[in-house]
């Protein structure tokens, strides 16, 4: 009953989605208030089946009913229960249902929030909202439905992939998919801005929230992903590259880019035709994204469960909403009004840089992406494009992005003073020389750009303090002056600051890690000791555990460092009956950032076995770097000026000009 | 600045960038780039030692041998031709002796294939997608593999590694 429930609740929503994406509109055409508040009602509805269907999912998944196709193919009866929920989105049916949730919710969330916005803007961002929920219901009711039953249901089911067996799972793709999906909003926005053919300041405020909470998600989700591939697939990769992984990057640099452009627009009412393709752009990558993990059109670790129908299918979708958006914006976007005129040296000048920068940037991650494939269809042969490619043209263009990011929040609105701002980046300059001097000195081999870099970073982090430090008086001030000051800055000021300092964590971290990584690899056996970093790793003996649902070995290295016990690690090497697969649990010891990473290989018949042990400085910066610009994000979420239903006063200009 | 200097220098500053950008793609791809090759492929056409590409074919059973530090090779098939491999380091979670692999690395003087990655970027159905499109391609693709390596997995998978390609022609 409740997989027919599931599957009913399912339909239900389609239905009102087909409702929501015609009646408001013609409400707008007509004028009727109460046609267009329809949108409303049928988007919460919309999220309560929904919501509904997915709880009755997560339900046979937990009472392990394996007369449902999708829970015997992914679950078994021994899995801890924890797995058993998030087994839910570890499969193509149940993840495209938690996409669909995610949509849902976003939108029952204008619809339940929006109140303070214009009733036909409301109306049209919801109805394209329906849009787009309504082909990805038909999608999964006609390709992938999560509710087929088996006719002869097996007693026990198949088990989950043992990689997915992780608390990963239950992180990584809910963060990822509310930052995919949370684009549908801003794309949405912008195709109603389209189609009412009326855009402004207030406009952008609206969106810049929304935008912001999807950054932030897809932010962490991305940092996320990457910290859970580091530890769960045992050879210390954080970033392969992988076409699935430029996915959610191009997303992120599109959508960083319209965080941007969006704000120029709200304070000097510039770049509206801009912000409005970077909309569109962002969420379309969005969906390639999603079209390339769910069709399987190239290898990649992330490739299980795929099917190529789907991938029609959703190849479909793609053309119809990308083709469909820029035919639309090709033929509304010149009568949109210009807006505010500025120097090219002013913060909007160093706006649009960062902007140019992510989107080039963002155009070779997807010609990267796209070129094998491109290939392989044309010319018939298969080539790959790894890091090599990407360290010779992504990583120079953000090094370019990242030497302008300090000098864009100095910049004043309209018309900027470069020669100042230098002046007052000063210090922040001879600090990141100063690193580079002392890293030059300090560094033993490796490549001598990696000193430059962290340069780089600490000039990035320093420049991020200055601005801070600039604005509250702090030196020059009396303290209790500069401590009311920083109090009364906005907090999106702040949020700034942070994001921007993020950047530079994040560098120094990935270039510590990747130069002056030090990587041991050996068979050994009990009481052999490796020296590793300064490190010794005594291994003690191997032992083997049942778990619920796979049997473990383990191995026991006694750490010391220069004679002083520190802690025992134990790295495991997992083998799951049901799949007949076996998964590496990498140990990890953290010392300040830097991590000391044991993994293990295949034992010998002489009861040795092989280790890899790796330390990695500075690791762990990789990944704080990426929380503080969600902390940066989330700051600036909750300034006065941004919250959510903020903009009385554009509202009032709203009524003074009625709908053309 | 008039509004028609303020957008040349707009349109100025964006060519200059994108100009750097295709500058820096075509300067990656005369040597960036991987080539997929197959052991059959590797005899037909003379691949010079010392240049990088990625094999791909089937553990041949019985080939694996393990040395000292682990150091082993293996050989790597596709049907018609055979090619040592090399190499030196922990071999992937799911690395099987009759399954798909593909391994990357360079040819020495010997012809010995040196392989520095072992990849482990499977499905779960064991298969690397290149492997099973270069073994269908040259018509070794047995059916009675997909029906063995899909063993325990579901129809739609095997369906999913016949022909992925089919859909996007």
């Amino acid at each position: 009953m409740i997989a027919e429930s599931g599957h009913y609740a399912l339909v239900l929503a389609l239905g009102l989605a087909l409702i929501q994406s015609i009646v408001p509109l013609v409400g707008a055409r007509l004028r009727d208030a109460a046609l267009m508040n329809v949108a409303r009602s049928t988007a919460l509805a919309q999220l309560l089946f929904v919501g509904v269907s997915f709880a009755a999912l997560v339900m046979l998944h937990v009472n392990s009913d394996f007369s449902v196709a999708n829970v015997y193919e992914n679950s078994h009866s021994a899995k801890p229960l924890l797995y058993k929920i998030t087994g839910v989105w570890g499969n193509h049916e149940g993840s495209m249902l938690l996409w669909v949730s995610i949509l849902a919710l976003f939108g029952g969330l204008v619809a339940a929030f929006g109140n303070n916005l214009p009733l036909s803007l409301r109306a049209h961002v919801l109805a394209v909202q329906a849009w787009i929920a309504s082909a990805f219901y038909l999608f999964i009711l006609v390709t992938s439905n999560p509710f087929l039953r088996i006719a002869n249901p097996p007693i026990e089911g198949r088990d989950l992939n043992p990689v997915l067996q992780d608390i990963g799972l239950a992180v990584h793709p809910p963060m990822l998919y509310l930052g995919y999906v949370g684009f549908s909003i801003s794309f949405s926005f912008a195709i109603a801005a389209l189609m009412e053919g009326r855009i402004d300041a207030a406009w952008a405020r609206w969106v810049r929230p929304w935008t912001l909470v999807a950054w932030i998600f897809l932010t962490l989700g991305i940092a996320m992903g990457s910290y859970w591939a580091y530890y769960e697939l045992g050879w210390g990769g954080w970033w392969f590259w992988d076409p699935v992984e430029n996915a959610s990057l191009m997303p992120w640099l599109a959508g960083t880019a319209l965080l941007h452009s969006a704000l120029v627009m709200e304070k000097r009412n510039a770049l509206k035709v801009w912000t409005i393709l970077l909309s569109i752009l962002t969420f379309s990558l969005s969906l390639l994204g999603t079209f390339l993990v769910r069709s399987g059109v190239i290898t990649s670790v992330h490739a299980f469960a795929t099917d190529p129908t789907r991938g029609v299918f959703i190849l479909l979708i793609l053309c119809l909403f990308i083709g469909g958006s820029l035919a639309l914006f090709a033929g509304r976007a010149t009568s949109l009004k210009q807006g505010g005129l500025f120097a090219p040296i002013s913060r909007e000048g160093a706006l649009v840089l960062n902007n140019l920068l992510l989107t080039v940037a963002c155009a070779v991650v997807l010609f990267g992406t796209l070129y094998p494939l491109a290939m392989e269809m044309l010319a018939d042969f298969k080539m790959s494009v790894g890091a090599p490619f990407y360290n010779l043209t992504f990583a120079p263009l953000f090094a370019l992005l990242l030497l302008a990011v300090p000098f864009g929040p100095m910049l004043a609105w309209k018309r900027g003073d470069l020669l100042g701002v230098m002046q007052r980046l000063l210090a922040a300059g001879v600090a990141g020389l100063v690193a580079v001097a002392i890293a030059w000195g300090w560094a033993t081999g490796g490549s001598t750009l990696a000193p430059l870099a962290i340069g780089l970073g600490v000039f990035v982090i320093a420049g991020a303090v200055t601005d801070i430090v600039e604005r509250t008086g702090l030196v020059r001030l009396p303290f209790a002056t500069v401590l009311h000051r920083a109090r009364g800055l906005p907090r999106s000021a702040w949020g700034t600051a942070f994001a921007h300092a993020g950047l530079g964590v994040a560098l120094i971290g990935i270039v510590c890690e990747t130069t002056w990584n030090s990587e041991h690899i050996a068979t050994m056996k009990p009481n052999d000791v490796a020296h590793v970093a300064g490190y010794d790793l005594k291994l003690d003996g191997l032992f083997q555990r049942q778990g619920p649902n796979y049997r473990e070995m383990i191995a026991e290295f006694k750490i010391s460092r220069d004679g002083e016990a520190l802690t025992v690690m134990t790295p495991s090497k997992r083998s799951f009956t049901t799949r007949g697969s076996s998964t590496t649990e990498a140990a990890l010891l953290t010392r300040g950032a830097s991590q000391l990473y044991v993994s293990l290989g295949d034992a010998t018949a002489e009861g040795a076995i092989a280790v890899r042990i790796y330390y990695k400085p500075m690791v762990l910066l990789i990944w704080w770097g990426p929380v503080l610009m969600a902390f940066g994000g989330m700051l600036s979420l909750s300034d006065r000026r941004l919250r959510v239903g903020a903009p009385k006063p554009a509202r009032a200009k709203q009524r003074l000009q009625p709908a053309e | 600045m008039t509004r028609k200097q303020r957008r040349m220098t707009i349109i100025g500053g964006s060519l200059a960038v994108l100009a750097l950008a295709a500058a820096l793609v075509l300067n990656a791809l005369r040597d960036s780039i991987v080539f997929f090759s197959t052991p059959s492929m590797v005899a037909e056409k003379h691949i010079e030692p010392g240049k990088r590409f990625r094999l791909g074919g089937l553990v041949q059973p019985g080939s694996l041998q393990r040395g000292d530090n682990l150091a082993v090779t293996f050989e790597v098939a596709d049907g018609s031709a055979k090619l040592p491999v090399a190499y030196k380091g922990i071999l992937p979670d799911l690395f099987r002796e009759g399954q798909g692999v593909v391994a990357e690395g360079a040819l020495d003087a010997n012809g010995v294939f040196k392989a520095d990655t072992v990849l482990a970027k499977h499905d779960e159905t064991y298969m690397p997608k290149e492997v099973a499109d270069a073994l269908k391609k040259q018509g070794h693709w047995k059916d009675d593999y997909g029906g063995k390596a899909s063993e325990g997995t579901k129809p739609a998978a095997t369906t999913a590694q016949g022909n992925p390609q089919g859909a996007m022609r």
